[in-house]
């Protein structure tokens, strides 16, 4: 029995021992590494914008003027990051973030564009989802030109009633064997653009703000929180 | 030992392993170099790793994403474990073995992100997967855990290329049947140089999509290993 005990200590301190080398590795790989990896998601997301505004369009800086619109008071199902890109002062497109979970598997991400003048699409990028390759993909730039249909779009132009896909009377097309995803797509830029036409002058009025590290982190729990709520409620 | 045999997992081995001592010259390293390409395959014969291998191989660029991302993952596990085998005792082994992967894998997907955030784009999704890859596991246990440094090494690189092989073949017949082009994406991997590869060999061809969804990955892996099989039995009589 005894040495069955002392067997046992041997092999736990050992691993323990392994253990703790493994967190100090991975603790410091990521503390290096933190810093230029946030870098280099600001970079991207940087990029991401531009295919919607580009450079020449703005003279602010576009990925920290964002605004974060609540769900509760909107009707969108997540918490909806917004980038406004300004001229001299002056609003020209609000991007926003806007995610549906209508899709075939799950989240599709997608950054619309809406130009503040007339409220029409300036732009649509689909920038994360979990669709069926080969079919409901074809949402992506780099698989074929779809998104762009939605360029210079309005609510007016279509109707109202007209912003839906072909199947359910609409004007937009589904593709050949997805039309789950085409729907999800249009349906939110409809909704979103609904918002837009209600809510965009005052979403420039307010001043994006500059939070702190410790008030990101309570945003952070805070919007769980409400996403757990709404899952809840689910 | 025949492939379809239900005992022929990965992880007893232990017959198809060099006796103790064995000099380190090239018809051993030959040995290692063709087991882990043909005779004992990772995806045809040992079927380790099935999981991320039947996701990810739609197309062949996804496949050979995967590939590289284990080639690196498994070489470097093969190498840590067989530098440690003498002070990890038998009883915790396995955990032992759990800790190393994840925390390669985690230390390799954080480097990528910072020095290469470009590839990281396009083999990010890939690297977690290689955690549930019970390939490298099976290496560790098998291999690793009683040969030297250098055998542990030619072995998780020669390992890892010989399941890239398979993917790159899956990939290809996949992406060939399902959406009738070739090496569409590889601009994402390679840069603007790898547009001018995308294949589409037949103009009219619509695509089979039960090629791309799930039951076309088991589908052509099953294809694949009858026909290694059959090759085999050619070679044999």
């Amino acid at each position: 029995m005894k040495k069955h005990y002392e067997a046992m200590k041997k092999a736990g301190a050992s691993l323990a021992f392994f253990a703790f080398i493994s967190v100090v590795l991975v603790a410091t790989t990521n503390s290096l590494t933190k810093h230029k990896i946030e870098e280099n998601q600001a970079k991207m997301l940087l990029k991401a914008l531009n295919q919607i505004a580009p450079e020449s369009s703005y003279d602010n800086d576009l990925a920290n003027s964002k605004i974060i619109i609540e769900p509760t008071e909107s009707g969108f199902s997540h918490a909806t990051p917004v980038y406004l890109a300004t001229m001299q002062g002056n609003p020209v497109t609000a991007i926003f973030e806007v995610t549906t979970l209508k899709g075939y598997s799950g989240a599709i991400t997608l950054l619309l564009g809406i130009n503040a003048n007339d409220k029409s699409v300036k732009g649509l990028r689909v920038v994360k989802h979990h669709e069926t390759p080969g079919l409901g993909d074809k949402m992506e730039i780099r698989k074929t030109d779809w998104v762009l249909g939605f360029n210079g779009k309005s609510i007016g132009n279509p109707d109202i009633e007209h912003w839906q896909v072909k199947k359910d009377g609409g004007d937009f097309d589904q593709f050949t064997g997805a039309t789950i995803t085409p729907r999800a797509i249009v349906n939110a830029a409809r909704s979103t653009l609904l918002y837009a036409q209600e809510n965009m002058d005052g979403l420039f009025m307010l001043k994006p703000e500059k939070l702190t590290k410790q008030q990101i982190k309570q945003k952070n729990k805070d919007k769980l929180k409400t996403n757990k709520k709404l899952k809840e409620s689910e | 030992m025949s492939a379809t045999s239900p005992t022929d997992t990965g992880l007893d081995l232990d017959d198809a392993l060099p006796p103790k001592g064995t000099a380190w010259n090239n018809s051993e390293r030959r040995k290692i170099t063709m087991d882990g390409l043909w005779h004992n395959n990772p995806g045809l014969v040992q079927l380790l790793g099935l999981c991320p291998l039947l996701a990810v191989t739609g197309n062949l660029i996804n496949g050979l994403g995967l590939g590289i991302a284990t080639i690196i993952t498994l070489t470097v596990s093969n190498i840590i474990i067989a530098f440690t085998r003498n002070w990890v005792r038998k009883e915790i082994r396995i955990p032992y073995y759990v800790l190393v992967i994840a925390s390669i894998v985690t230390v390799i997907d954080l480097s990528m992100n910072a020095i290469t955030p470009e590839l990281h784009s396009v083999l990010g999704i890939f690297i977690p997967l290689i955690v549930t890859n019970c390939l490298i596991i099976g290496r560790a246990e098998a291999f690793a855990s009683k040969n030297t440094i250098k055998r542990a090494a030619l072995d998780g690189f020669m390992m890892g290329l010989g399941f890239t092989l398979v993917l790159i073949a899956l990939g290809a017949i996949r992406e060939i049947l399902g959406s009738g082009t070739l090496f569409a994406d590889a601009s994402l991997m390679f840069g603007d140089i790898a547009k001018d590869w995308y294949i589409k060999p037949f103009e009219e061809y619509q695509g089979f999509l039960l090629a791309i969804l799930p039951p076309g990955a088991f589908l052509v892996m099953g294809l694949l290993i009858a026909m290694k099989n059959v090759v085999d039995k050619k070679l044999k009589s």
